[in-house]
């Protein structure tokens, strides 16, 4: 029985939040398109949150180009497909690596910060003054970061796909002793515009998701510095969870290919 | 109500989860009239004023500010209204990413029209009022708790309101400060006829600034009059609480009389 209601509860809970998330969500759409535009806080905030990333986000990238380039040269080795390392690591970094490690990285690094700061301002009554001030808080505190995040996350990605190629580039050419050239040629041969865009239009649900998430969470912190702790961890690992949900689910849906057709 | 009425707040109630904090309260304020509301830590002073200026919503009952009810205001009708009010929050609530300047200053950019030199002038002079020189520039993290409060209440007064809500102005200011803080509540009420609504522990100040003193007991006001009919109240948890007000009352007089 308790079971039983204690699932009941957090069903409930589960819904409450969703619907609250959904009405946030719509607000900040509302506040977009409401002027005036606050320009200046939308570029501060594509500093903060794609500026800054940028050397992690690379260096992940880069690392993860290299390992891909070596694992898989492991792999075709095994059938003598070698000249097709420079293939997959393309596919790989613009399709699916790209994305998905920039945007979890994102919600690590900016998503979190979105919230402390937000939570902080919450409890600390900073959201009420502003309130009180005449100025709503979801124009001027949020729309910014959701914006600066929609707009940023296929920029990074941008970044992580061609340090990704590259460290692949890296390791094929300079450890395990491919031909430049024919790398290079295998690595653009197979790559289709859609490979690329796909990933970029992935990362930019992303970079919503991160905003709305990271935004909502800080937005209703409840209980003092702990709260914000909370409420900081929440955002991270929501977000972080939803970005691997939609990027199934996008990928089926819109990205699939026909098992056997080109 | 009177045409003179400029708050109302009509049988009021709040609860935060199974916590009753407000429990039918009825208070009206006159236009040009200095309330100052008492009451113990947890009475629920601070959501009361929350309610005035929409921050909260009431569970049951009415607060009505020139005539229109709070808590159905769409939009854009609550954000006109808090146009007429400054707020001094209790912790001060300065936004942190901004300079002292720029949060006294705020609603001057984001309101009006006025040239940036207007603007800084301006603060610099509600600054001047709080006792605060040359800290435009600094953070707030960079200030003294009172500092901060002072700031808080340069950034109340900054658009001179006709409605200023003070949380606890003088809490944690020396004694000079706080005199100071309560002159500058009298003149603001004086000089631009301001409504002043103040939360305060302090009975000295109480006595000084108020034209009413409402106390707040167990979700509903126990005792509103003027000072001195507070001060005489029969109701042991007001005598309690008014005591120094009175002692200080009778000790004037005393004074007044040699
Ligand atoms: N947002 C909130 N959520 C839950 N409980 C709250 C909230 N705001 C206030 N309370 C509760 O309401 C009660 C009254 O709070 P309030 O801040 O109005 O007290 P106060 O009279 O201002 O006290 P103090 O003099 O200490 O500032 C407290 O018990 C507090 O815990
Ligand atoms: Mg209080």
């Amino acid at each position: 029985m308790s079971l039983i209601s204690s699932l009941g509860a957090q069903i409930i809970w589960a819904a409450t939040a969703t619907g609250k998330a959904m009405i946030f969500t719509w607000d900040i759409f509302r506040w977009i398109f409401r002027p005036p535009f606050r320009i200046r806080a939308v570029f501060e905030q594509m500093q903060e949150i794609g500026y800054y990333s940028v050397p992690v986000v690379a260096i992940t990238a880069l690392s993860t180009g290299g390992v891909l380039a070596l694992q898989s040269f492991i792999g075709f080795k095994r059938f003598g497909a070698e000249t097709m390392v420079g293939t997959v690591v393309a596919i790989s970094m613009t399709r699916e690596l790209g994305p998905v490690l920039t945007g979890i990285i994102v919600a690590g690094r900016a998503g979190s910060a979105m919230a402390a700061e937000l939570g902080t301002m919450k409890v600390t009554e900073q959201i009420d003054a502003l309130y009180t001030l005449s100025a709503d808080p979801v124009k001027y505190l949020i729309v910014p970061r959701f914006l600066a995040a929609t707009i940023m996350l296929p920029v990074l990605v941008i970044v992580a796909d061609s340090v990704g190629i590259l460290g692949g580039a890296g390791i094929g050419v300079g450890t395990l002793g491919a031909n430049p050239i024919i790398y290079m040629q295998k690595t653009f041969e197979f790559l289709k515009l859609n490979d690329i865009f796909s990933g970029l239009f992935k990362s930019m649900v992303f970079g919503a998701i991160i905003g709305v998430v990271c935004c909502y969470q800080g937005f209703y912190t409840e209980g003092g510095a702990e709260g914000v702790g909370k409420a900081t961890t929440r955002s991270v690992v929501i977000s972080s969870i939803l970005i691997l949900i939609v990027d199934y689910v996008l990928t089926a849906i819109l990205f699939g290919e026909a098992p056997g057709g080109g | 109500m009177a045409d003179d009425t400029i708050i109302q707040v009509i049988d009021l109630y709040k609860a935060f989860g199974a916590k009753a904090v407000l429990t039918g309260a009825n208070l009206t304020i006159t236009r040009g009239e200095s309330m100052v509301v008492i009451g113990g830590s947890g009475s629920g002073k601070s959501v009361l004023i929350k309610h005035m200026i929409g921050l909260l919503k009431p569970d049951a009952g009415r607060v009505i500010v020139d005539g229109k009810e709070v808590g159905a205001l769409n939009e854009t009708d609550l954000n006109d209204l808090r146009r007429k009010f400054g707020m001094l929050f209790q912790g001060a609530a300065l936004f942190d990413s901004l300079t002292i300047g720029e949060n006294v200053g705020f609603a001057l950019k984001e309101h009006t029209s006025l040239p940036r030199r207007d603007r800084e002038k301006i603060v610099t002079e509600k600054l001047d009022m709080v006792g605060l020189y040359n800290v435009e520039n600094l953070k707030p993290a960079e200030l003294s708790g009172g500092m901060k409060k002072r700031a808080g209440l340069a950034r109340a007064i900054a658009m001179e309101p006709e409605i200023i809500l003070y949380d606890e102005p003088t809490t944690g200011l020396d004694p000079v400060m706080c005199d100071q803080i309560n002159e500058l509540i009298i003149s603001l009420q004086k000089k631009i006829g301001a409504t002043t609504v103040t939360i305060t522990h302090d009975m000295v100040s109480a006595n000084k600034i108020a034209d009413t003193i409402a106390m707040l007991l167990d979700g509903k006001f126990a005792a509103v009059g003027k000072p001195d009919e507070v001060f005489a109240s029969k109701i042991p948890e007001v005598m309690e609480f008014c005591y120094i007000g009175k002692v200080l009352r009778e000790t004037e007089a005393i004074y007044k009389r040699n």
